[in-house]
């Protein structure tokens, strides 16, 4: 499917867009941070609102079964965007943190044990990163890292043999880099952990809106997304994991929604998804989630992910030709993000000056401050795309850079 | 293109961000303290030379944003001098001014931070170096931070 999309047409859809900012045009370019949503999903929620909103599940009356429908059906619907088997391996949570944080809880805390060995990468957003600590503490388990050669931010698998010890019982990493823009090898490094027995979890915030996304060929054990990075609500997300893991896994919280029956003394729990799902779940947030599905899979993900590569490669050699700055992430096979640091100009001096022209920018360590660290910075500026954006916006950007530089001399 | 900007990175500013004054540390200094913003790395260390009552000296180090750099800066500058009593007050009209915008009393040079409350989210890269004066004084010996405070 190698379509032609009418990008500009696509602004259309997002009313935020067409507005200016300290009196310039909005250039929106922090879609890593979260991304801006469409007529489609807003309308959906409004929808939902005014005509649908009841509780979900066993509820008898029309509302309620209206809202049950379009809950489940959203499940359904978070499964072909995956390619997951089936609905039945979808769990609803607030977002990709909590996706991790569900696995660390529930099949991390039944599985691991003292001098057992969790197996990170070094570019890994806090998300990835704490709770596996946490982890680590209550079990005594170990961390471990693949580490990254340096500024181009991807990963050195010259040491992955001598990592990859009897003692690895998970391999949790990130599928994009948010603040290096890599794309790490998920699939290979799914089909070595596994070859030893070892569990698996894709990090697919930064992937699942902006490329295709197949779970069961990566062949991976978990995969955890976020909703907003898709042009979907805040507060949603989902954590697909495998039917078989799901089934040995302990409940996560409890509460209503979650259970069979409850004794004063004894509970029997549901089978996956829902012993995941205690309590009154977001309802109108997999409903706006569905809409961005929609609306992402109309455009082609194989569509936007070209986009998002063109942009960035675009916007990585507008940087490289100005004098004084350092640029990150890989040359090659780039997602739609450029992180960057000017020669002595702090990154928010970037921020706020580039702000003053209208452009959206992101300041700081990005949530990924042991890489930071590693790489002897204490923040990057990134620049990050979407299909909404555009080459005359880079350009736009480039030219601020550019005249920010001047401004501080230099 | 930035003309608007000028409120916040005035003339003064800048020139104290590419060129700190008193940029040094002091190896025999009465008192010194750390003021340390992990989330955006800011990250000074001032020190204070007393007699008896009176700052003789003050200088610092670090590495940050324009804005923290050259709020150090001038402070070193600003309480050379000054009695204990005086650089608190001083710390007080400067708070209150970043913060709100308005200028109680005679700030000097310091006036040019009077712009920064229109932009909140630098707050905090002004008054760090301040607090870090209020924490060397008081012989704080834990680093302070203006991250979770808009004062």
């Amino acid at each position: 499917m190698n379509k032609t999309v009418d990008w500009s047409a696509l602004r259309n859809d997002f009313p935020i867009l067409d507005q200016q900012v300290h009196g310039k045009p909005l250039v929106y370019f922090d879609n890593a941070a979260t991304s801006q949503k469409p007529r489609s999903v807003i309308s959906a929620l409004v929808h939902y609102y005014e005509h649908d909103n009841a509780n979900v599940h066993r509820g008898i009356h029309e509302l309620s079964n209206r809202a049950t429908t379009a809950f489940e059906a959203a499940r359904t619907r978070s499964a072909k965007f995956i390619n997951a088997k089936s609905a039945d391996e979808i769990i609803f949570t607030r977002g990709t943190t909590e996706g991790i944080n569900l696995v660390a809880a529930t099949w991390g805390a039944k599985n691991l044990k003292a001098g057992d060995v969790i197996l990170l990468t070094e570019v890994e957003h806090h998300s990835n990163i704490v709770p596996w600590q946490l982890l680590a503490q209550r079990t005594g388990a170990k961390i471990a890292y693949i580490p990254v050669t340096g500024d181009e931010g991807t990963l050195d698998l010259s040491k992955l043999d001598s990592l990859l010890t009897s003692q690895v019982k998970l391999l949790s990493m990130v599928h994009i880099s948010n603040s290096m823009g890599t794309v790490n090898p998920v699939a290979e490094l799914c089909a070595r952990a596994r070859k030893l027995g070892i569990v698996t979890l894709v990090d697919g915030a930064q992937s699942a809106g902006h490329l295709p996304v197949d779970v069961q060929a990566i062949g991976c054990d978990f995969f955890a997304f976020s909703g907003h990075k898709i042009c979907g609500p805040t507060g949603i997300g989902v954590l697909w994991g495998r039917q078989e893991l799901l089934d040995t896994m302990p409940p996560y919280q409890g509460g209503g929604e979650m259970i069979l029956s409850v004794g004063y003394q004894k509970t029997e729990f549901k089978t996956a998804p829902h012993r995941f799902e205690a309590g009154t779940p977001d309802i109108s947030g997999p409903i706006g989630l569905h809409a961005a599905m929609d609306y992402l899979d109309a455009i082609g993900r194989e569509n936007i992910w070209r986009h998002d590569q063109e942009l960035a490669n675009y916007a990585y050699e507008k940087l490289a030709a100005l004098k004084n700055i350092r640029l990150f992430g890989p040359k090659q096979n780039r997602a739609g993000l450029v992180s960057f640091l000017l020669k002595d100009v702090h990154a928010h001096d970037v921020v706020t000056l580039a702000d003053q022209a209208g452009v959206a920018l992101r300041g700081g360590h990005h949530c990924t401050q042991p890489l930071m660290h590693k790489l002897g910075v204490e923040s990057t500026a990134r620049a990050s795309f979407y299909f909404y954006n555009t080459k005359a916006e880079v350009d736009r950007f480039a030219e601020v850079i550019a005249e920010i530089q001047k401004f501080f001399g230099s | 293109m930035f003309d608007d900007i000028n409120d916040l990175y005035q003339q003064v500013i800048l020139d104290h961000c590419k060129k700190p004054r008193n940029f040094h540390e002091m190896p025999a200094a009465s008192c010194s303290a750390q003021g340390y913003n992990p989330l955006c790395g800011d990250n000074l260390k001032l020190f204070l030379t007393l007699d008896g009552d009176v700052i003789k000296d003050a200088s610092f180090v670090g590495s940050g944003c324009c804005i923290s750099k050259a709020s150090a800066s001038l402070l070193t500058d600003n309480i050379k001098g000054k009695t204990k009593a005086e650089a608190e007050k001083t710390f007080e009209q400067v708070r209150d001014m970043i913060t709100t915008g308005q200028v109680n009393g005679d700030v000097g040079k310091l006036a040019v931070f009077a712009g920064v409350h229109k932009y909140p989210a630098r707050v905090k890269c002004a008054i760090l170096s301040w607090h870090a004066l209020i924490g060397a004084l008081k012989g704080q010996a834990e680093p302070v931070s203006t991250e979770n405070e808009q004062t």
